[in-house]
């Protein structure tokens, strides 16, 4: 198949309905509202269903509905709106129901502004909505990962019982680059996809069959029975980080002198000044966390264990990953942070000048 | 000997854990017939709300989601659009479906969800131990107007009945009581109408079911039943609100 020009939020969009995705529940919101209204306009083609919710609470509440009903779903936003999203997260989460969820983050916080951020890393990462529960997140930094996403965001979904949340951020979604989709699912996998969780999710009950009664809940009263429950979460939690740790790694090598970390958008931006500075005989490397949880701890450690002398962490925020960067790091060299917050973007000749420094 | 009666086939047997002269068992058995009369045990599933019916996910013998706090709606229009082939309905109490719900019950209602929900108004918040409801009447003590709901201070009860028949969408609006054995009669055969207009995939029915809290208003269960027809009935107007298969619009 041939490469098509597309914004990454329509690229997102046509990338999960080939994926299998029938079912779509969202609200307006900059900067993603191409998503909202690709989707609008082809999901009436592969006779899916399209809601524009009555508000990001009740988006993510049909999705929680689609999603224990064992069927591929998904909803979009932007950062306030996945804000709103975080109570239906923490209860899909806690029933281990599969879904995706994109988050195309702009500047904050509160209603912020409408350009590229990355300040929801903490609420993706670490919790957003309330108790023990993790989202599997993955990070995009161009328009075909992105697409390339979707099919891997319901895979890990379904295998997992478990949300992922797609965090790309303004850049990513109103950016257009060139794009080539995988083939869409044929009726034969869909008909596979539509089968694979009927021994839980919410179904009709066959003639003849013993009656089910499913139940799609994240309460328990019981203590004891809520322990064990979120101890068996855990132990899912833990198996993903075995098995589902991604990461990139550029121009790494044993003469590495600084080491940068970033995701997403700011990684290309880094990666442009890698090599004006590479240039200068300056050996830089980095390491690009493809998805940011599972984190990949053990790449950084092993890879200052060499020569580096110093971490450089860039990010479009304040300061959020590079505290996942001081855990790998364990104090055995400088971790540096330098950002953009607002919503402003930082440039390769930025960058550039902050790894002179570092020589 | 012949069997004239025995628990519905759409009630699991875990036991009720409401409290004495509750009417929720009353509630729930009615749906639970009107989903064996309609043959629909294979086809039906239902959303629990938060609130005193919080474990109805227990005790209906489908396949049950217990939603967030008001949000049942809109997991039922999810289920609904993702298996059309089902039969879903809600349950949910005063403080779930009209104070933080709110948006979630009119949206669903304007869209037409071909969905059914049961809407048990007494007056009060239950399970958090009495506070005041969206449906509170004026000047009824709580443990949150404990000087009585003053009207001009924190409004009026919302009558969700009268508010849901301002759209056009819904099939069928009906405010039915349980305060006597001849109203749960009446009740039950909207229960079953409801329950069948939502086997012929109608459009958006609503039961609202006219209740009492003996518990928490510190009644005894027949006193309970009294105050409610003297003073709910009054301000809460039984009767058929939109009946699109009946013509009344």
């Amino acid at each position: 198949m041939s490469k098509i020009l597309m914004k990454g939020n329509e690229a997102i969009a046509e990338a999960a309905i080939r994926s299998g995705c029938r079912l779509y529940f969202a609200y307006p919101i900059t900067p993603q509202s191409e998503l909202i209204e690709y989707m609008a306009k082809m999901m009436p083609k592969v006779k899916g269903t399209f809601i524009q919710a009555e508000s990001e609470v009740a988006a993510i509440n049909m999705v929680y509905g689609a999603a224990g009903s064992g069927k591929r779903v998904m909803t979009s936003s932007s950062s306030p709106g996945i804000s709103l999203k975080m109570e239906g997260l923490s209860y899909i989460a806690g029933a281990e129901l599969p879904c995706v969820v994109v988050n195309v983050q702009r500047g904050g916080p509160g209603l912020g502004d409408i350009q590229p951020a990355q300040g929801d890393y903490f609420q993706a990462t670490k919790g957003g909505g309330h108790g023990d529960y993790r989202l599997i997140v993955l990070a995009p930094s161009s328009v075909q990962e992105f697409a390339d996403m979707a099919s891997e965001a319901f895979d890990l979904a379904d295998k997992y019982r478990n949300p992922v949340m797609i965090l790309a951020d303004g850049m990513l979604g109103q950016m257009m680059e060139p794009v080539e989709f995988k083939p869409a699912k044929t009726d034969a996998e869909l008909q596979e996809l539509a089968n694979q969780h009927l021994s839980w999710c919410i179904c009709p009950n066959e003639d003849g069959a013993k009656k089910h009664h499913h139940e799609i809940n994240s309460l328990e009263l019981d203590p004891q029975v809520l322990e064990q429950h979120v101890l068996g979460l855990l132990k899912k939690y833990a198996e993903i980080q075995k098995n589902e740790i991604r990461y990139e790694t550029y121009n790494i090598s044993d003469e590495n002198e600084v080491l940068c970390v970033a995701w997403g958008t700011a990684s290309r931006v880094v990666k442009s000044a890698i090599n004006e500075v590479q240039k200068q005989g300056k050996s830089v490397g980095l390491i690009r966390p493809i998805r940011v949880w599972p984190y990949p701890y053990e790449a950084i450690k092993q890879v200052i264990g060499k020569n580096v002398k110093k971490v450089y962490v860039f990010e479009l925020n304040s300061g959020q990953m590079v505290e996942d960067v001081k855990i790998a790091v364990e104090g055995k060299v400088p971790v540096d942070f330098w950002g953009k917050v607002g919503g402003v973007v930082f440039t390769p000749a930025e960058i550039k000048e902050k790894l002179e420094e570092c020589f | 000997m012949e069997i004239i009666a025995k628990r519905p086939e759409a009630l699991t047997k875990e036991p009720f854990h409401y409290c004495p002269g509750c009417m929720h068992g009353v509630a729930h058995r009615l749906i639970a017939e009107a989903i064996d009369e309609n043959g629909l045990i294979n086809q039906i599933a239902g959303v629990a709300p938060v609130g005193c019916a919080v474990f109805a996910y227990k005790y209906f013998n489908c396949d049950m989601a217990e939603a967030a706090h008001g949000r049942a709606p809109a997991v039922a229009t999810g289920i609904k659009r993702a298996r059309p082939d089902m039969h879903i309905f809600t349950y949910q109490g005063d403080g779930d479906l009209a104070a933080i719900g709110t948006a979630e019950i009119v949206h669903s209602a304007n869209r037409g969800e071909k969905i059914s929900v049961f809407f048990v108004n007494n007056a009060i918040y239950g399970m958090t131990g009495g506070q005041m409801a969206p449906t509170t009447l004026p000047n009824m003590k709580t443990t949150t107007s404990p000087y009585g709901r003053n009207v001009d201070d924190i409004g009026y009860p919302i009558r969700m009945c009268e508010l849901l028949a301002t759209l056009v969408a819904p099939y069928y609006i009906e405010r039915v009581s349980l305060l006597s054995p001849a109203d749960i009669i009446r009740a039950k055969k909207a229960v079953n109408k409801a329950i069948r207009y939502n086997k012929e995939n109608r459009g958006f029915t609503f039961i609202e079911f006219i209740s009492t809290c003996p518990t928490n208003w510190g009644y005894e269960p027949e006193q309970a039943r009294q105050w409610a027809k003297e003073n709910m009935l009054p301000f809460f107007k039984l009767g058929v609100y939109r009946d699109k298969g009946e013509g009344v619009e």
